[in-house]
Order: structure tokens, then C-alpha cells, then sequence
């Protein structure tokens, strides 16, 4: 079976500093695949790479057999990689409603052009994430953890195939978290999950496999029971045996 | 939220058009003369609510895309004999050139930034129209001649210096504006530009490409702002050089700051609020800018959303 995203040689500088160091990374569709490392070991800027935010100093990025190196982000969202910000940054004065029809009116572009049409795609993508008795509030009044829920249903809405999730459970209970990994769990049946996490538990559980990162590069990649023995990566996390 | 209340919304801006049309009977004279000013003006203040309101990019530089509907209809009658509705026509056209041309090089920039550059092409603009005074007739202006503001259409003639004539194009400019702001911002794409505005980062990120999107309100916001500045070459007579100046791209900013920036009525009543205030207070002293600007400081104290943008908060959350 063919990836459906490989990076080749994929790097980022930041003035001195190299955020993401010659990374050569795949992933299978249908995946879930988390991505952890310390704090500052590159993932949010790796993603941003594949998402288009911010531009490759060095490499090259291919999305479902074509190079998108040079695509501007909105390009790749319309050819199916989504992405969800780690800071929680929906549309505080527009309805719930409003802030998922915007995703939801450019899917049904080429589609039905019918007012129902899009209507329904929102109303979809409100029910899977459990917000649908809320879409007429202002998303500025939502609690967090459902914030962090429309981010969620924002990027559904955009039928994508690559779903990138930037840290979702951050700032969520207990029992909210839950919840989250059954949906992530009903997502990833028709789309492929990457997910960066902090959260162990969470980790553990959905990820298909996982990705280690340390200092811009690849530490480890594996199953989850693989990487939890591996002892590259938790000293890594814990730092070296005296 | 603008998905309800479509028929309410249809309703209360065709009950405004009918407003003033029973005015045109009913007003004095003098009233009357100045609602066709208000009227055109008005379609100014739209035309830059286009832009700021919904898409906030604060541009000091929309006198250039009056003006270049004012001098292209204005030189087009006057130093190519052109009739009036293809005088019209070449407002609007140099108004979608002038427009393009800015907005892709404005555009680069953002904020603070964008003010400036906008700022700067309308003085630049300005001093090209002081700089060719032989055709544009310089600081002096020009008067559109009486016989040349005929509109013929078959076998009649309408004559725009006839007061009523000229309040009911006026009229009329204004509703077609305002039905198709209207449109506009109920429609998918009023919604991208809002969306931009709140946060144009996501919206990228949502599959949107901003930077066309922009450009386009920029062309949208220019063509509206020429119009208006043709229909008042034609209807009052005067093409003159200080229509350009930066007073007249401050001006637009403070009438729907007044009236509310993203209401679709918000313009109108900024206008007609602004011009008011001068006409009855200047009746009284000669300080009257004095007493504008004691009511602009009240207004934003008590009503920083602007007039109708402080009733749409407060009690009528349905106006588009």
C-alpha cells in the first residue's frame, strides 16, 4: 500500500536553531498515528510543515503520491489535510453554528449547491462532536473543553483525509477525555489520524503507532508497546541513568 | 445570526427605500436638496463599510476611489462630450482600475501599515489631479455644464439638475447599493470576509485563500465608493479637486463609525446623523464643529458600536 504522506529530507530553521532536522517520515492511511517528544523537540513545527502554516527550509512533502512542497496551505486543505491549532482559535463572535458552516460551505462547493445541503454537513459534524444543541450560541461563550470540541468539528466538516490534531485533550476533564477518544476513534474509520499528544493514557490507547521525536529529529517509531520499552526514548523523557 | 430572519431583514431595508421616497414629497426644498446629497454620500460611506466593516481592513485612502469615479465621469462629460450614462459607466470603470491596482500592492500589507500605504496613494492621487490642472482644472475644480447633465432615454429626456429628477436617481443608486450589500453579506462569500476579518490566520487554514478573497472586497468596496462619486459629478455639477483630499477619506470612516461599521443601514444613518448635526448646529453658532465633536466624544463614550450597531447589541440582534 502506498503512504498517504511521506516527508523526504524535511527540515526548518529558525534563525540558528533546527527545529525539524532532516526528518523522512510516512504514514499509512487509515493510521492513527501520535507523534510525542518533549517540549520544544519540534512537533508542532513539523506539522506545520505538512499543513502548509509555515514553509520547509529544506526537503520535500508528498500527500497522496503528489509533491505539495510549494502548495500554499489553503491549496493542501482543499486537497484533504486539515489541521486543528493547539491554541484553541475559533470564531469567539460568530455562533457555533456560523464557525463549522464556513468549513462546511466550502466542501459542498462542488457538491449540491443548496442552502440543505450545507445545513446538513454542519448539523453532521456538530452531532458527531456532541455540540449540536449548542449552535446557536456564540463560540466565545463555549466552555473550553467544547472549544476544543469545534475545533474539532471544524476540521470534519471539511471531509478531510488527513486529520492533524495539535494536543486536542489539552485542558479537558477526565470524563471529557474519554468521550474524545471514542470520537477520535468513529473519525479515523474514514480518515487518517495524526495526532500530537501529551497525555500518555490517550496516547496508548488510540495510536495505531507511534512517533518519537527528540531535538528536531526521529528518536523512535514504533507500536505503542514497542515504544514504551524502548530505552532511547524514555531517557529521552527521564534524561540518562547516572 | 444572519442565518435567520431573511424576510425581516428584506422587509425592514425595503421599508427604508419606501421611507424615503414618500419623503421626496413631503420634504421642503431645502431638506430635499440635501437628502440627495445624504443619499449619494451615503453610498460612499457603504461603499467603505464594504471593506472596513466586514472585512476590517481600515483603508485612509478612500478618497482616491470617489475621486476616481467623480473625475472619470466628470472628465468623460466635460473633455469628451461623453453622454451621461456612459460618463457613468466610465466612473466605474476607472473606480475598478484605480481599486485593482491598490488593492494589489496595498494588500501586501497589513494594520497600521495598510493605512498608511492607502494614505499615501491618495495623496498621491490628489497631487496628480493639482499636478494636470489643465485638463482637471487643478485646486479650481470643475462645473459639469447644465446642458450636458441630460439623460436621455428614447424619446424623453431627463434633466438631473431637476430636483426631483435628481433625488429619485439618487434614490435609486442608493437601493440598488444597498440591496446588493445586502446580498453580499448574507451570501457564503460575506460570510469568508467576516471570517477574515475574525481571524484570517484560520481562515486559511480552513481552506480559503485570503489574499483573493481581499483583493476582491478591495474592488468591491472600490467600484461601490465610484459610483458614488460619478452620481454626484452628474446629479450636483461639481468636480472638484478637494473630493480627494484626506478629509474626504476620513469622512467615510467617521459616518459609519456613527451609523455602525457591519451594519448594512449603519452607513446611511452615520451620514444623515453627521450632516444633521452640522446643519442645526451651524444655525446656531459659528463654532459649530465645536458642538460635532462634544457629540462624536458622547456617541463613542455611550455607543462605541455605533448607532445601530449598539441597537443590534442591545435589543435587535436579527439586523444584518
Amino acid at each position: 500500500m502506498m503512504p498517504l504522506l511521506t516527508t523526504k529530507g524535511l527540515s526548518r530553521d529558525f534563525g540558528g536553531l533546527r527545529a525539524v532536522d532532516n526528518v523522512d517520515f510516512a504514514l499509512m492511511p487509515g493510521e492513527i498515528r501520535a507523534v510525542i517528544g518533549p517540549n520544544g523537540a519540534g512537533k508542532t513545527t513539523f506539522v506545520s510543515l505538512v499543513s502548509g502554516r509555515i514553509q520547509p527550509s529544506a526537503g520535500m512533502i508528498v500527500f497522496d503520491g503528489t509533491d505539495i512542497t510549494n502548495l500554499p496551505a489553503y491549496v493542501r486543505v482543499r486537497q484533504g489535510i486539515a489541521y486543528t491549532f493547539q491554541i484553541t482559535s475559533v470564531y469567539a463572535n460568530l455562533s457555533v453554528y456560523a464557525n463549522v458552516a464556513l468549513p462546511a460551505q466550502l466542501t459542498q462547493r462542488h457538491g449540491s449547491h443548496s442552502k440543505s445541503a450545507i445545513q446538513a454537513a454542519v448539523m453532521t459534524a456538530l452531532e458527531r462532536t456532541g455540540l449540536a444543541d449548542r449552535a446557536h450560541m456564540p463560540a466565545g461563550q463555549l466552555s473550553y473543553g467544547h472549544q476544543r470540541l469545534l475545533e474539532v468539528a471544524m476540521g470534519l466538516a471539511l471531509k478531510p483525509r488527513l486529520l492533524i490534531l495539535d494536543e486536542p485533550t489539552q485542558g479537558l476533564a477526565d470524563s471529557e477525555i474519554d468521550n474524545f477518544i471514542t470520537l477520535v476513534r468513529e473519525i479515523a474509520k474514514n480518515a487518517t489520524v495524526l495526532l500530537i499528544e501529551h497525555n500518555m493514557p490517550v496516547v496508548m490507547q488510540l495510536a495505531d503507532r507511534i512517533t518519537v521525536f527528540n531535538a528536531g529529529r526521529i528518536l523512535a517509531e514504533g507500536t505503542p508497546e514497542a515504544i514504551r520499552d524502548n530505552a532511547a526514548v524514555q531517557e529521552a523523557y527521564l534524561g540518562t541513568a547516572p | 445570526m444572519s442565518e435567520a430572519s431573511p424576510a425581516k431583514a428584506y422587509a425592514l431595508h425595503l421599508g427604508v427605500i419606501t421611507l424615503l421616497f414618500v419623503l421626496s414629497f413631503l420634504l421642503p426644498d431645502y431638506y430635499h436638496g440635501l437628502l440627495a446629497r445624504i443619499m449619494v454620500l451615503a453610498v460612499f460611506a457603504m461603499g467603505y463599510n464594504m471593506l472596513f466593516g466586514y472585512v476590517g481592513l481600515l483603508s485612509l485612502g478612500h478618497a482616491m476611489f470617489f475621486a476616481a469615479g467623480l473625475y472619470g465621469a466628470g472628465l468623460a462629460v466635460i473633455q469628451l462630450g461623453w453622454s451621461v450614462p456612459a460618463a457613468f459607466a466610465a466612473g466605474l470603470g476607472c473606480g475598478v482600475v484605480v481599486s485593482l491596482v491598490i488593492g494589489l500592492l496595498a494588500l501586501r500589507t497589513t494594520g497600521v501599515a495598510f493605512m498608511i500605504v492607502t494614505m499615501m496613494f491618495a495623496q498621491v492621487f490628489y497631487l496628480l489631479i493639482l499636478y494636470f490642472a489643465t485638463w482637471t482644472g487643478g485646486d479650481q475644480g470643475m462645473v459639469v455644464p447644465q446642458p450636458a447633465r441630460v439623460l436621455s432615454l428614447g424619446a424623453t429626456s431627463l434633466e438631473l439638475t431637476n430636483p426631483t429628477v435628481r433625488y429619485m436617481t439618487a434614490l435609486g443608486l442608493f437601493s440598488i447599493v444597498l440591496l446588493v450589500t445586502l446580498a453580499i453579506v448574507r451570501s457564503r462569500y460575506g460570510r469568508v470576509l467576516v471570517a477574515i476579518r475574525e481571524n484570517e490566520e484560520r481562515t486559511k487554514m480552513l481552506g480559503y485563500d485570503t489574499f483573493s478573497n481581499k483583493l476582491a472586497a478591495v474592488v468591491i468596496s472600490g467600484i461601490i465608493c465610484a459610483a458614488s462619486g460619478a452620481a454626484y459629478a452628474l446629479l450636483f455639477g461639481y468636480v472638484g479637486s478637494s473630493f480627494a483630499s484626506v478629509q474626504y477619506s476620513i469622512l467615510p470612516l467617521l459616518w459609519v463609525l456613527l451609523g455602525g461599521a457591519a451594519t448594512t443601514l449603519g452607513p446611511l444613518i452615520g451620514t444623515l446623523f453627521m450632516y444633521y448635526v452640522i446643519d442645526i448646529t451651524s444655525g446656531y453658532t459659528s463654532a459649530y464643529l465645536l458642538i460635532v465633536g462634544i457629540a462624536l466624544i458622547l456617541l463613542v463614550l455611550f455607543f462605541p458600536k455605533g448607532i445601530l450597531g449598539s441597537i443590534r447589541q442591545r435589543w435587535l440582534g436579527w439586523l444584518p
